[in-house]
């Protein structure tokens, strides 16, 4: 199929609505891996910052990976109402 | 210190009949209703997702990382914490790419999804090389510990430990399929949930209900250095290769990817995922306090001298707060966990000797259902016989390791092709089957080659290969080798059909 014709073909609503949903995912996927990843470089590089410690009990550190848990939740819980709210209501749509 | 520990005693032999008796009764139920192949290996695709994620959660949080984690903390205080973040960051990618579309392209394995569109004989022979390898390295793993721990905690011998875990998972698969397979891991996670939250609150009752007293204290004990990155980590290169590992690995393994196909549509796999990264999260938050709790109230000393690992350090840890009725009931739960891990691993074997070799292998896709079904119990029987035997090949020898080498083949031999042939139409048959094999060849090479084997266990002064997870070389690997193997021999016919794979992928079956 050139993409010329892509406008008139049935399947364009799906081509476009699945885009949308890919740069939805890998967007989040990628921001998942810049903090983890950011993370670990943290810990491997500059061990002195992340222990040191902001209140008695808590060390930088600590406090970055209890955040990239929660991160991981956040980035989660926009991807299922991202999908939840758009793409299950087009899909319901393309089916019928 | 003294300690029940070991000793068999009323209370924890109470638990552990309760466990056996509860998780026999949901077998015999579970065989009422596992009459097909698609209740054996899916449980007739009708889980909920708050009941996929709990046994997902079931399936993943391991002996190994609940003993393990514990006793990391509980020894090294802060690096415990790498650990914990590396197996949860896993869960995201597994939902915003692998989760739905594998649900709408596969029935049974992950080499459904990745054959969709491509040839299905040598596509289904590479993927079952990968998947058979995570499968065997992380049931010697599960075997080889579940020996050592129930001979600590219940004293019974090391081979009669092995042999009680194979037979009494095998009744599990074997009668009751995906779904007995489902509640005893449901069961695993609300049991392990709770006997982790019940043992962290006796805990932190002790310091004023505030993790920051707890860990004051430990600082207090045994230095501020509990609470900053130690040892774990010393080389960068070697800390990105693990973390790729563990993140990529998830979403590779076998037999977390096959619960996705026991719920009835795309958008309960989705919710299911987010379930069980709420629970795993918490688990690992918990497993954090437990640690220190450990550390504090029980002390690095003590802990070690049970086992040199700290991996008693959880179940000692219960016995200091809540006695022996506590330790039995911890003990029980960790007997339950390994049980639930090892239940999973064998199915997902078993549907990956059965319905990727045998069936659209040997027989071209033409089995009728009755042979099918009897083929996957046969196949059952010989994953269980094959632990027992690896279990016990295996003992006295330091195999932590194959974790870590079952995710990294996941990662570097399942991952990739399964994530190319979702999204990159150009993957052909060709790319998929060099990059599946090279995958978990070379990644089976470099562990060999590396300092864990090479130094760790053979005693040698220096490894070929620099780095402990092969991870950042296996993966791009990987990914360069299929890539490069499509586009040198492009398949047209295999191309186009990427748009019947695409209409499916969304809109699942018409």
């Amino acid at each position: 199929m050139t993409h010329a014709a892509s406008h008139t073909h049935p399947d364009a609503p799906l081509d476009a609505l699945a885009a949308a949903r890919w740069r939805v995912a890998i967007g989040l996927t990628v921001a998942m891996m810049v903090v983890y990843f950011g993370f670990i470089l943290l810990v491997a590089f500059d061990k002195p910052l992340l222990g040191t410690v902001l209140t008695a009990g808590l060390s930088l550190g600590m406090l970055l990976g209890a955040l990239v848990i929660l991160i991981a939740w956040l980035l989660m819980w926009i991807y299922v109402r991202w999908a939840n709210a758009h793409y299950d209501t087009a899909i319901e749509g393309m089916r019928r | 210190m003294t300690s029940a520990l070991g000793e068999p005693n009323a209370i924890t032999i109470g638990w552990f009949l309760v466990f056996i008796a509860l998780s026999l009764g949901i077998t015999v139920w579970a065989s009422r209703r596992t009459r097909s192949t698609d209740q054996f290996y899916a449980a007739g695709r009708s889980v909920t997702a708050l009941q996929n994620g709990l046994a997902l959660a079931g399936d993943y949080m391991s002996a190994a990382s609940f003993l393990g984690i514990a006793g990391l903390v509980a020894l090294s205080g802060f690096d415990g914490l790498i650990y914990s973040v590396g197996f949860l960051v896993g869960w995201p990618i597994v939902m915003f790419l692998i989760a739905e579309p594998l649900r709408n392209l596969g029935r049974y394995t992950f080499a459904d999804v990745v054959a969709f569109r491509l040839r299905q004989v040598p596509v289904r022979i590479a993927a079952s090389v990968g998947s058979l390898a995570v499968v065997s390295f992380y049931l010697i793993a599960q075997m080889v510990g579940a020996g050592n721990l129930i001979r600590l905690l219940f004293g019974i011998p090391y081979e009669a430990a092995v042999v009680i875990v194979g037979a009494v998972m095998l009744g599990y698969v074997l009668f009751g399929g995906m779904i007995a397979t489902t509640w005893v891991q449901i069961v695993k996670a609300v049991l392990l949930l709770g006997g982790a939250s019940i043992l962290a609150l006796l805990v932190l009752a002790r310091f004023g209900f505030n993790p920051l007293t707890l860990f004051e204290a430990a600082s207090a004990k045994y230095g501020a250095t509990v609470l900053a990155p130690g040892r774990l980590v010393t080389d960068p290169l070697d800390a990105v290769s693990l973390g790729l590992a563990l993140m990529l690995g998830t979403a590779g393994l076998p037999h977390i990817l096959m619960r996705f196909y026991t719920v009835p549509d795309a958008r309960t796999a989705r919710t299911s995922v987010a379930y069980a990264t709420a629970f795993i999260g918490f688990f690992y938050l918990l497993t954090f306090v437990l640690g220190f709790g450990a550390m504090v109230i029980i002390g690095r000393e003590a802990i070690t001298g049970f086992d040199a690992g700290g991996n008693m350090a959880a179940p000692l840890l219960a016995e200091g707060v809540g006695g022996t009725p506590l330790l039995g009931f911890i003990a029980a739960v960790a007997f339950a966990t390994i049980l639930a891990v090892v239940a999973g691993l064998t199915l997902s074997g078993a549907a990956t000797l059965s319905h990727d070799l045998w069936v659209n292998v040997f027989r071209g896709g033409h089995a009728d259902e009755r042979e099918q079904f009897l083929v996957a119990k046969v196949a059952t029987i010989l994953l269980a016989a094959l632990s027992i035997v690896l279990g016990i090949t295996f003992k006295g020898q330091n195999v932590a390791y194959m974790v870590g080498l079952a995710f990294a083949i996941a990662a570097s031999a399942n991952f990739p092709a399964l994530v190319l042939s979702i999204f990159w139409r150009r993957l052909t048959t060709a790319g998929a089957q060099a990059s599946m094999i090279i995958g978990t060849l070379s990644t089976v090479l470099l562990i060999a080659l590396s300092p864990t084997i090479q130094v760790d266990i053979l005693k040698h002064s220096e490894a070929w290969f620099p780095l402990r997870n092969p991870g950042l070389v296996t993966i791009p690997l990987s990914f360069v080798v299929a890539i490069g193997v499509s586009l040198l021999r492009p398949v047209p016919l295999e191309e186009e059909r990427f748009r019947l794979a695409a209409r499916r992928l969304h809109l699942g079956v018409e």
